[in-house]
């Protein structure tokens, strides 16, 4: 590799050619402020605009000031990152971006994760120079995700995500000048486009220019009401990324705490959505079989692959843009809603209260679960099986203001029947931890053999996509594996021409799965944040007694009591559901 | 066999076009057919002469009579007169300013004198939808010539040794940049003609595509033979639709002619183009913002490097050149990189095409050698200012150019002494401004257009100019302060220093060189609360001189805002609190009774 070398504030640095002065700068201990830029490092993510132009840096013998996120070093360069004439380029140019933002820093849903007011803070700005108009636009509140674009300072990162990593396209840049913001096209309500309520632009926008809506208000308004019985279910990713609003180092696992948490804060019982997580696998992964089986007899109407349908950020993707495939994926509702109806219609029913009187609360990483919820067909006379989705990040806010020291809660246990899991619905956080689970159960069933071994580690990992076959006893079955939409894309576009190899695909919305979710804590373009949390995940399954779904005493004696059997009648009212075409008339005003 | 004796040269550039040059056009043909000339008379359309404030115009030919703002009604005594007669139509021939004197050959006035035509050579000569007429006066020669005899590598070291430099406001040396591009290997690369003019008021690529669409056409072929392209596309405005008919017209000609498409003159090189049109975002002109308008993306700029010479349009290697540079690419092969050297300074060589706009007797476009000053270009060329008025600023290079004085008067034009006097070439707008326009409205002005014009990517460029407009504003406004001056020239400098592309790194310079050249009177705006040309209306005031008013109430009767009252006879009164300073009164009274304070 052919090395460049450089002086930087004094230092002389050796770096790799076309390295960024950014990158030399950070590999010399420089920091080089950036606001635009956003980078998850290992994950192929990246956004350098160049457009902020906080990081200009001086260059000796260049007219004027270099980015340094886009400028690649030179031989013999020399970089000044912190002359006067940088110094005052940098702050006038901050000071300028804040002239055009709203000052309700007191009241905003970002503040003290907002990048731009640590960016003020870093560079000592203690007032704003220049007075004038502000760019304002209305605001749109969508089911999951509230556009508040005064807010934005066109850093590009939403519409990085939104475009380039997920390819959902429906944010852009629009009008020019001042006026200038990133929108759906014409400037309508995200409701109207092609939204997959993901989140991945919430969790990457440095300030509260895009943000989750808050249904934390309506669980305290329902904890508060005494005629209601209100249960609690919360995904596997939240107990990898929970710590993090506390201080506690990233990967923490901190499920006894969020349980303890929970009670604390009044819920009546504290379930997990992981129990849910290994009811999917008993219908899905019949599914699979049932599928796999009749493929294998010769049945040509059968359709392989069978694809993964717990992420509501991916089944509103392939719903705007691969209509013509909604058959391809599982019936099976995510655990979020197999969760609802499990507890309306059976525990509820058990304790005799009306499902109207049992409020179902989940605490999920995702922000499109919010949406989940919402859907129609997940109603019943308009009673939603799952009343209120609320984020990581709405449930930390929740305990910070009911004065839970969370450090020093004690580890407590999920109350019972829907509190028990195995360690294969845990794995559910992690992109490939379904299929994994699924394989867990599905070899078992299938070959009617045991497991030696229940980590699939050839379907671990980070790459964006990934494949591996394996051996059901000398049935080689191929798995496909993609995370983020794009990927996922890439994959049903090889469906759709007919060069699809694969048995079943797993497939989920966000960088990392559900533990990169939108409504997790804020990882700041950390990847390293994302990995903890993916090997915590991996901990607490490793750490549980029992690691396949079909070994879960609890399922065992729903099937027995209520459900009856897999993909049974009962089954199929309650957990499963079909899909709509939603790729027409997206823009079409009501 | 048809013996033609006379060329009537009918402009029909936009101007004259609007002034109904195509009516002209139809009642000489008719006429001529009328009186039986059409064996001996042709009537040609042709592209723009330049003398736009005089137009429409009409040249014969051969013997070069000028006519000048011919009406529809003025064709039967040109005819009659000039053609059947032998005599000159005296009335419609340019009169001299200075002299009162007639003059009926263009190389005599004053406006031509100077002038040396190479990019403009076919321009106002050649019927520009007939190919003929090109191929006549030399056309389609250089391509003929680079394809048989000279290598790629050849013909750009002709270009190169040329010195000709980028006439699109950058002044990259053309031949190095054709250089750089077929250096990068790729399997298809593209060249792409820049058409997309958008400084206000100018308008010589315009002019070019019109008059003489072919000269683009024959010089992106040797660009893509030299850089190894075999596709070129062109970028240009939708709203310059008389251009865009007139390539569509020249490329089906060239095709049919075997000059674009499969084996161009027999040879292995093939080579074909395509219109791309854009909706007319100046910062489209920038050539990343320019290939993403073409890809069908929004029209901003990217970071260079990478270079569109590298990736470019399709993430292909793709060389941009402006139409003017490639107008003058024929005649430097044809005639040699010497003959051009000799023409310019040191560091400029040739010509360039400004558009002459303002309180300018001669409005229109020009071509004059670079090195020429500015008062040539603005008294001789110009014929001065308008109405006998003092000169007060020249603006060159388009709204993000600098506005220069009296001082700058005698400095030989050029790219490098433009860029250290604090303005720049551009693409060659030129506006003259007078004793009656404010320098603080004149910054204010040219810097609306940047801020309606910015993309909106970059921080200092989509911000930073608002602010400065908004500090222009309150100045105009009588509200500016010391410290606004400051801030002006800070933000300013980080705004060129810190922005994305050409746009913002240029745009502060109106302000800039206001600041620099009439610091007096922003200090007189914020001190004394003063405007000297009586241009910032809030701060003037119309005031009624009471010696003088009759009380003839001509001025109440006109105020559209009845602002003025007064009795019958008495001395009136103007209220300044319902005035609105339209000036009405001043202009109706007859006894010299209002003035501005």
């Amino acid at each position: 590799m052919e090395m460049v070398k450089l002086t930087i504030d004094g230092k002389t640095v050796e770096v790799e050619k076309n390295t960024t002065i950014l990158k030399a700068a950070k590999d010399a201990g420089i920091d080089i402020p950036t606001l635009c830029y956003f980078q998850l490092k290992d994950m192929e993510i990246e956004n350098r605009p160049g457009g902020c132009r906080i990081c200009v840096v001086e260059v000796a013998g260049r007219r004027n000031l270099a980015p340094a996120c886009t400028t690649a070093v030179t031989p013999g360069m020399v970089v000044n990152t912190h002359s006067i004439r940088v110094l005052n380029a940098r702050r006038t140019v901050l000071e300028l971006i804040l002239s055009d933002h709203p000052a309700e820093c007191l009241t905003c849903a970002k503040s003290g994760n907002c990048e731009l007011q640590d960016m003020a803070q870093k560079l000592g700005v203690r007032e704003i120079p220049f007075q004038g108009a502000q760019s304002t636009y209305r605001k749109d509140t969508s089911p999951a995700i509230i556009r508040d674009v005064d807010k934005c300072i066109m850093c590009r990162r939403c519409e990085m995500m939104c475009n380039e990593v997920q390819t959902v396209g429906a944010l852009s840049a629009v009008n020019r000048g001042f006026m200038a913001v990133v929108a759906p096209a014409f400037e309508m309500n995200l409701e109207k486009s092609p939204c997959t309520y993901c989140g991945q632009c919430v969790s990457v926008c440095p300030t509260g220019a895009l943000t989750e809506v808050d249904h934390s208000r309506n669980v305290i308004n329902a904890l508060a009401d005494p005629t209601k019985t209100v249960v609690v279910q919360t995904a596997p990713a939240v107990r990898a990324a929970l710590g993090e609003e506390f201080g506690l180092a990233p990967g923490t696992l901190v499920t006894g705490k969020m349980v303890a948490a929970l009670r604390r804060l009044g819920f009546n019982y504290v379930f997990d959505t992981d129990f849910a997580a290994d009811l999917t696998i008993m219908e899905e992964g019949s599914e699979l079989l049932d599928r796999l089986t009749r493929h294998l007899n010769g049945d040509k109407n059968v359709k392989l692959p069978i694809l993964t349908s717990c992420c509501p950020g991916w089944v509103n993707f392939f719903e705007h843009n691969f209509p013509e495939m909604l058959d391809i994926p599982s019936t099976a509702k995510s655990p979020q809603q197999m969760f609802g109806p499990i507890a309306k219609e059976y525990f509820g029913k058990k304790l005799g209260i009306d499902r109207r009187n049992l409020i179902v609360v989940s605490i999920m990483p995702c922000l499109a679960k919010k949406y989940e919820c919402q859907r129609e067909e997940f109603k019943v006379n308009g009673d939603p099986d799952v009343n209120y989705s609320i984020s990581t990040r709405e449930l930390a806010h929740l305990i910070k203001q009911s004065n839970i020291d969370f450090a020093s809660l004690p580890e407590e246990d999920f109350d019972n029947p829907l509190g028990a899991s195995t360690g294969a619905a845990v794995i559910f956080g992690n992109t490939g931890g379904v299929i994994e689970a699924a394989c867990r159960t599905a070899y078992e069933l299938y070959t009617g053999k045991k497991l030696e071994k229940v980590e699939f580690n050839e379907l671990r990992g980070m790459e964006n996509i990934r494949h591996a076959t394996i051996d059901f006893n000398g049935l080689p079955i191929n798995i496909g594996i993609a995370h983020g939409l794009g990927n996922a894309r890439k994959l049903l576009e090889d469906i759709q021409a007919g060069k699809s190899h694969f048995h079943a695909i797993e497939i989920m919305a966000c960088p990392g799965g559900c533990i990169g979710g939108g409504g997790q804590p804020y990882h700041h373009g950390d990847s390293s944040i994302l990995k903890a949390r993916a090997a915590a995940i991996y901990r607490e399954d490793a750490g549980k007694p029992i690691r396949k779904s079909h070994e879960n005493p609890f399922i065992i004696e729903l099937y027995k009591e209520f459900l009856e059997k897999p993909l049974g009648e009962k089954s199929h009212h309650l957990l499963h559901t079909h899909y709509f075409d939603k790729s027409a008339g997206v823009f079409v005003e009501e | 066999m048809t013996q033609i004796k006379y060329h009537m040269l009918v402009c029909g550039g936009t101007g004259c076009h609007a002034s109904q040059s195509d009516q002209i056009l139809k009642v000489f043909q008719e006429q001529i057919i009328a009186h039986g000339l059409d064996t001996e008379v042709q009537v040609i359309k042709t592209g723009c002469f330049g003398f736009c404030e005089k137009g429409p115009i009409v040249k014969m030919m051969p013997d070069n009579t000028f006519y000048i703002q011919v009406t529809p009604a003025d064709c039967s005594e040109i005819l009659e007169e000039h053609i059947i007669k032998g005599r000159r139509v005296n009335r419609l021939l340019y009169e001299n300013p200075e002299t009162g004197e007639k003059v009926s050959d263009s190389k005599h006035m004053g406006f031509y004198k100077k002038q040396i035509r190479i990019a403009l050579r076919n321009c106002g000569f050649i019927n520009p939808e007939n190919i003929d007429e090109y191929i006549a006066r030399d056309g389609y020669m250089a391509l003929g010539k680079v394809l048989t005899e000279l290598t790629p590598e050849a013909t750009i070291e002709i270009i190169k040794k040329s010195g000709l430099r980028g006439r699109g406001g950058g002044g990259f040396p053309t031949g190095l940049k054709w250089e750089i591009t077929r250096a990068v290997k790729a399997d298809q690369k593209y060249v792409v003609c820049n058409a997309d003019e958008g400084d206000p008021g100018a308008f010589m690529d315009r002019s070019v595509l019109e008059g003489d669409p072919h000269t683009v056409l024959e010089a992106m072929a040797i660009n893509g033979y030299c850089t190894g392209a075999d596709k070129g596309l062109i970028y240009i405005r939708a709203e310059y639709p008389l251009a865009v008919e007139r390539l569509k017209v020249a490329m089906k000609q060239a095709r049919e002619y075997g000059l674009l498409g499969k084996n161009i003159l027999g040879t292995d090189f093939s080579f074909d183009i395509d219109i791309r049109y854009g909706a007319g975002a100046f910062v489209c002109g920038e050539e990343t913002a320019l290939i993403h308008s073409m890809e069908g993306l929004r029209g901003e700029p990217t970071v260079k490097p990478p270079f569109p010479s590298e990736s470019g349009y399709m993430g292909k290697p793709t060389n941009v050149n402006n139409v003017e540079t490639y107008a003058n690419i024929p005649v430097i092969l044809n005639k040699g990189a010497a003959w051009f050297a000799a023409i310019g300074t040191e560091k400029s060589k040739g010509t360039k095409v400004f558009a002459l706009a303002g309180k300018i007797n001669n409005v229109g476009l020009i071509e004059v050698p670079m090195g020429i000053t500015l008062r040539e270009v603005i008294y001789e060329i110009g014929g001065g200012i308008k109405g006998g008025k003092k000169f007060k600023s020249v603006q060159t290079g388009g709204p993000s150019g600098g506005c220069l004085t009296e001082r700058h008067l005698d400095t030989p034009i050029d790219y490098d002494n433009l860029i250290a006097a604090g303005s720049m070439m551009g693409s060659g707008g030129m506006i003259v401004m007078d004793e009656d326009d404010c320098a603080v409205g004149m910054a204010k002005f040219y810097l609306d257009f940047t801020v309606e014009e910015s993309c909106g990517k970059c921080s200092p460029c989509r911000i930073g100019n608002k602010r400065l407009s908004e500090i222009l504003e309150k100045i105009t406004q009588g509200n500016g302060t010391l410290e606004d001056l400051d801030k002006l020239q800070n933000l300013s400098n980080v705004i060129k220093d810190t922005s994305l592309c050409g746009l913002g790194q240029t745009s502060p310079n109106p302000v800039l060189s206001t600041l620099d050249n009439f610091y007096d009177e922003y200090l007189e705006h914020v001190t004394s609360k003063k405007c000297r040309a009586g241009k910032c209306k809030s701060l003037m005031q119309y005031l009624i001189i009471a010696e003088n008013c009759i009380g003839c109430t001509l001025c109440a009767r006109n105020c559209p805002v009845n602002a003025i009252t007064g009795e019958r006879k008495q001395p009136h009164l103007i209220d300044q609190d319902k005035c609105i300073k339209c000036g009405a009164c001043m202009e109706k009274c007859k006894f010299n009774a209002i003035f501005i304070k």
